[in-house]
């Protein structure tokens, strides 16, 4: 069933290759834009986004028809809007994927929203390592100026908007959108608060609209086919729309798969991503990237959309579904995803900055065999105080250790009781295998280092 | 000192700015490819063209991941050591990568062709463990691949991209 339904944004998808402007055009590409170009009212344009249900694909979920909305309706010139490709979500690849699969999708759902919110100006955040999808948007943004699609007096009308590439120096925490607006300011990213929301004071103090660019993709087709269609795209009456699911993990087709927003969650791990891996049973995955919780196999029938995961206590994130087996220690898949957060952390607050280094010694304490009882509660207690930060990234960092926490405290149990990692023997025939015993052929001046790494823990 | 055609092509898309402050990053990868990294003259040179001091162009210089402080090797490997890398056994590849390369993280061969660092997610997780070397992407990572892919960029001529 998975298999048959409609594609929206992948409809152009090809192994190899990104789509052409012509290839775009020809599956009805630009039309939308030739439609609502002087003929709609922004607000028309904002009112069946609004209409269409359209949720945020960034990780929060919030309606793009209610976030436009909140651009003053008068004044305050020019305003920014500011495609976010930092996707530095762990597990998350869907946007990598999205703007090399159709650039010209991306690009006409961004000029769309700029004439929704009469803005005049695009910057199109990407992050280094994504390179490849900077200069394959430079390239295609000139296409686009030719045929008059970006540009001043856009297609003949008094609405003129264009679009600049901004590479991103490469920290996670640039995804947020106030430390987004510091980055292009040339300043230190960290994030705001306080003061006018940004849809009144963002990018230079001036009205500034940030989206996710799979959420920007949606926008034309909403305006080709109108907001009960896209609505019906959902596999649930709550939903609306489709979903890049990224599958990653201990799956046989790990990939980026396109379906219903709503899809079981069995469905993509059983249907499209083709079952676990031989020899692997679910353990758990994170749902939607490293910020999410654990969920466990009580929950693999949920619905993937961002109100039935809500219901049950968890978050759909990004649509990044990481499937962990039984192999997995989770303390350790835990101090992975807490080492990462302490890094990227930008310091600013001291929950975060102090917080989720001492978060991350009690998990090695455990996982070492060192951890005492009294370090479960402690545990809890310190991913209370995320709650304090300054932004959302502190409390996203603890979502997994609350994972742990809630559904995998024997484990954490085990390890203490046992005063060692209860996984401390990689199964044989894992990949392991592959890689041990290895290291002939060293390059050229090779010193002998057999003491400068220390080995993986599980 | 930066070459006259360097910091001419500089000022002028500088000064096409709305605000200068707006081109720090990309001004930052072109010295840092000028100079193989962003050396300390390189830093002063910048914040001279971004009219900015020093400090603030060191407090951006240094919060970045892709912007290098200290001399790298032509070509940089990013293995990727986010939680699905971790799963297929990225630590394998470190060590894999460490043993071949007589280094350890974040050090470069002694000939100054490879420095070896580690990074979050790249976005490549469908094809984990993965790694990126001057910005290219190599994924499902076995020894006789890494073995091949080495190799290669021994024999050709180095050509780094921005990112580097
Ligand atoms: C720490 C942190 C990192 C984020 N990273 C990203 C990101 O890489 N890409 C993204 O689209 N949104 C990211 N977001 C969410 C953005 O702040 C913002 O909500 C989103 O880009 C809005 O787009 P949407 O409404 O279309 O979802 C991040 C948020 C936080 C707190
Ligand atoms: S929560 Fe973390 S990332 Fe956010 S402002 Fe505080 S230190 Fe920075
Ligand atoms: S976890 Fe390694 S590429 Fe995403």
């Amino acid at each position: 069933m998975t298999d048959m339904s409609e594609l929206v944004l992948f409809k152009n998808r090809r192994p190899d290759k990104a789509a052409t402007f012509e290839e775009y055009r020809q599956s009805g590409g630009y039309e939308a834009l030739t439609a609502v170009v002087g003929k709609l009212s922004p607000k028309d344009v904002q009112q069946q986004v609004l209409d269409a249900g359209l949720k945020g694909r960034g990780g929060a979920g919030f309606p793009a028809g209610r976030k436009w909305a909140g651009v003053p309706e008068t004044g305050h010139f020019p305003r920014y809007i500011l495609p976010n490709t930092d996707e530095m979500e762990p597990g998350t690849f869907k946007d990598r994927i999205l703007v090399n699969a159709d650039p010209h999708l991306v690009l006409e759902g961004i000029i769309l929203t700029a004439y929704a919110v009469s803005a005049e100006k695009g910057i199109f955040f990407i992050r280094p390592s994504y390179e490849h999808d900077a200069e394959l948007i430079e390239q295609e943004l000139e296409v686009a100026r030719q045929a008059n699609f970006l540009g001043k007096n856009i297609l003949g009308s008094t609405f003129s908007f264009d679009l600049v590439v901004h590479r991103s120096g490469g920290r996670y925490i640039c995804g947020e959108a106030s430390a987004q607006i510091n980055a292009i300011q040339g300043r230190r990213p960290n994030p705001r608060k306080g003061g006018p929301h940004m849809a009144e004071q963002g990018l230079w103090k001036k009205p500034t609209i940030v989206n996710n660019v799979e959420t920007l993709a949606c926008v034309p087709g909403i305006i080709r086919h109108g907001a009960a269609w896209f609505k019906g795209l959902s596999a649930t009456p709550t939903g609306a729309g489709t979903k890049l699911y990224c599958v990653s993990g201990m799956v046989q087709r790990p990939d980026c798969y396109e379906l219903p927003i709503g899809t079981r969650l069995s469905e993509i791990i059983d249907g499209s991503a083709g079952g676990l891996s031989p020899g692997s049973t679910f353990k758990a995955c994170l749902p939607g990237g490293a910020s999410t919780s654990f969920m466990p196999k009580q929950f693999i029938d949920v619905e993937m959309d961002f109100d039935p995961l809500k219901k049950i206590g968890h978050r759909l994130g990004t649509g990044a579904i990481m499937v962990f087996d039984q192999n997995t220690c989770l303390v350790a898949a835990t101090i992975n995803l807490i080492e990462y957060f302490a890094r990227e952390s930008c310091g600013w607050c001291t929950p975060c900055r102090e917080g989720l280094p001492f978060i991350l010694e009690l998990l090695r304490a455990i996982e070492c065999g060192e951890g005492k009882e009294e370090y479960i509660p402690l545990l809890r207690r310190m991913a209370g105080h995320m709650n304090h930060a300054y932004c959302a990234f502190a409390p996203g960092a603890v979502q997994p250790v609350y994972g742990l926490l809630n559904y995998f405290e024997e484990e954490i149990r085990e390890h203490i009781s046992q005063k060692k990692c209860p996984f401390g023997v990689v199964p044989q025939g894992s990949c392991q295998t592959v890689w041990a015993n290895r290291g002939n052929g060293l390059y050229p001046g090779a010193a002998n280092t057999k003491d400068k790494f220390a080995s993986c823990p599980i | 000192m930066l070459p006259h055609e360097i910091r001419q092509k500089l000022t002028l898309e500088i000064a096409a700015c709305e605000h200068a402050r707006e081109k720090a990053i990309d001004v930052m990868y072109i010295l840092q490819r000028h100079y193989g990294y962003l050396s300390d003259e390189a830093v002063h040179e910048a914040a001279g063209l971004l009219s900015m001091t020093p400090l603030e162009l060191e407090e951006l210089a240094t919060f970045y991941d892709f912007i290098y402080r200290e001399p790298v090797g032509e070509y940089v490997i990013h293995v990727c050591d986010g939680v699905v890398c971790w799963m297929h056994h990225e630590q394998a590849v470190f060590e894999y990568l460490c043993r071949k390369l007589g280094v350890g993280l974040g050090e470069t061969t002694a000939d100054g062709l490879f420095t070896l660092l580690p990074t979050a997610c790249i976005g490549d997780c469908h094809q984990a463990p993965s790694m990126l070397i001057n910005g290219k992407f190599y994924g499902l990572l076995t020894p006789e691949k890494i073995d091949v892919i080495l190799e290669q960029l021994v024999c050709e001529s180095c050509n780094p991209v921005l990112t580097r």
